[in-house]
């Protein structure tokens, strides 16, 4: 059984004010294995944080199946720990308070919370930060916090919706490696959203490549390049060739339609 | 040799620039007190119609200390009537704090509420607190109720509205990561949307202890027999018009210092914010 499973998953958006449908996602099936780290790839408006947000339980599909261990997604819960665009911390809670949010809803003491959070904080490097609130932190540093308020609730699946796409370029590729050697240590499943082919090609081991309008998934490519991957080695080009290839393809086919 | 007291003239600049932007803020006033106790020196007006500053000062005193009963009955009864006046503030501000926010938030965070409640709070909202005096003697009589019945309304609405506001604004993405990480809909007003909406909360109250304070003084010249605004109305009737201004000055003062002293609350409450707003950059 795979971790994740979906179903000929359609979502309609109804644009009132216009007057029309808008297909959004057209007959998506897909698997997701345990363990897997998936990119779904796609430019913007191709519907991959819409599916995103269909497996977090933020939106509902209009029609299709979305199984997470094998369980029906109706609504948000904690075996799915997201991880969004912008960082989305509770601004008036400490980094480690933030972290802990999960225990303390659920009741844990003060004591047994930070314990556990100081795991986390330590996996994401943030040791020294614990108490400090997200407006006296980086876009990075917060990010990392997002990403181990995920971790804690050590969940099945950890969604992320292009969670690095407002950070300088060099953060950028150490929160990458830092998240592949969190990822290899952990060993969890990974849904991971961009539209960069190279952050594809670093991070996933499938690559979804989706179309747009109505968003389809055009082919998803297997992807076992060793890690740490060399992003000059000829397997890294020829799969990126093979990816442009879908990409530029599709833009033409596009171009032509119009 | 140079002795370790000496203060190079840089520093000493830099000390006479601190003296100035001190005086800078006193600047003002002070020539306006100036030009008034001039003014009123110079016998233009009689006496009994401006008071001089001085002797505004006089009667303050001798309302607050007693010392040589310029202010016959008030004498020396500052602090009684200052008491009353702050108390019935205190009583007005408190449930209409409590009632606001919680009307605010139910409204602000569930469509029933806002489809049922909203509509009469709204229509009620522009009828002036001071329409309701009549009815509030009728109701209450003349005492504290009638007071703390007015400063109520004038300091509902405020805090109503701005908990509206604030729970309508807080982050959509805070919410979904509230029931990623699986809140119930009770922690999800408690521990997301009320500590979200805080800051657009005391906006609100801020506001309210200001019109706490109008409300109180109005009702006080209309439906109380004590307090600040009492006097105020009956030293009027006698033609002092020095304790009808030391009365005035002493309610800018109070309702100055309950707007520091919620500016402080507010400050330590939502210390987590001070670092991103231009207030904590300038401060």
């Amino acid at each position: 059984m795979a971790a994740i499973e979906l179903r000929n998953i359609v979502k309609v958006f109804s644009d009132k004010r216009r007057g029309r449908d808008l297909l959004t996602l057209d007959n998506i099936n897909l698997d997701i294995e345990a363990n897997d780290f998936v990119c779904l790839l796609g430019p913007s408006g191709c519907g991959k944080s819409t599916l995103l947000n269909i497996i977090a339980g933020f939106e509902q599909a209009t029609s299709g199946r979305t199984l997470v261990d094998g369980k029906q997604v109706e609504r948000p819960g904690s075996d799915r720990g997201v991880v969004f665009q912008q960082p989305t911390l509770m601004p008036w809670l400490t980094a480690i308070d933030n972290i802990a949010f999960h225990l303390k809803l659920k009741g844990v003491g003060k004591a047994e919370r930070y314990d556990r959070a100081m795991e986390f904080i330590d996996l994401v490097g943030l040791r020294g930060f614990e108490h400090h609130h997200p407006s006296e932190m980086s876009g990075g540093m917060n990010q990392r916090v997002g990403i181990a308020r995920a971790l804690l609730m050590n969940p099945s699946v950890i969604l992320m919706d292009e969670p690095f796409a407002a950070l300088d370029a060099q953060t950028k590729l150490e929160m990458q490696e830092e998240l592949v050697a969190i990822w290899q240590k952990r060993r969890c499943t990974i849904v991971f959203v961009t539209h960069s082919v190279d952050e594809a090609l670093v991070l996933g081991n499938k690559i979804v490549v989706m179309t747009k309008r109505p968003g389809r998934i055009r082919e998803a490519v297997n992807f076992d390049l060793p890690r740490p991957r060399d992003i000059t080695s000829p397997e890294f080009n020829d799969a990126k060739r093979h990816i442009l290839a879908l990409i530029r393809e599709e833009s033409t086919r596009l171009a032509q339609a119009s | 040799m140079t002795s370790v007291t000496d203060v190079s003239p840089a520093r000493r600049a830099f000390r006479l620039t601190r003296v100035f932007q001190g005086l800078e803020r006193v600047v003002v006033p002070a020539l306006l007190i100036a030009g008034w106790e001039a003014f009123a020196r110079s016998g233009m007006l009689p006496p009994a119609l401006l008071p001089a500053p001085s002797a505004v000062l006089h009667a303050l005193g001798d309302w607050v200390f007693g010392f040589d009963e310029t202010t016959q009955t008030y004498s020396g009864h500052w602090l009684r009537d200052a008491l009353a006046s702050a108390l019935r503030v205190f009583g007005g501000f408190v449930l209409a704090s409590l009632l606001g926010i919680l009307a605010g938030v139910a409204i602000g965070w569930s469509r029933l509420f806002e489809k049922t409640l909203e509509p009469t709070l709204q229509m009620l909202r522009p009828i002036p607190p001071v329409s309701w005096i009549p009815l509030a003697i009728i109701w209450f009589g003349i005492a504290d109720k009638p007071a703390i019945f007015l400063v109520f309304l004038g300091a509902f609405f405020p805090v109503l509205m701005n908990s509206i506001h604030g729970v309508k604004t807080v982050d959509h993405n805070l919410v979904r990561a509230g029931a990623m990480m699986g809140a119930s809909q009770r922690q999800m007003l408690t521990d997301i949307v009320l500590p979200a909406a805080l800051p657009s909360i005391f906006a609100g109250l801020r506001i309210a202890v200001g019109s706490a304070w109008m409300l109180t003084v109005t009702a006080e010249m209309v439906a109380v027999k004590s307090g600040l605004g009492y006097v105020l109305w009956d030293s009027y009737y006698f033609l002092r018009y020095d304790i009808v201004l030391a009365a005035m000055i002493s309610i800018g003062l109070l309702g100055y210092l309950s707007d520091l002293g919620l500016k402080a609350i507010m400050a330590h409450t939502l210390r987590w914010q001070q670092t991103t707003t231009v207030q904590g950059r300038a401060g």
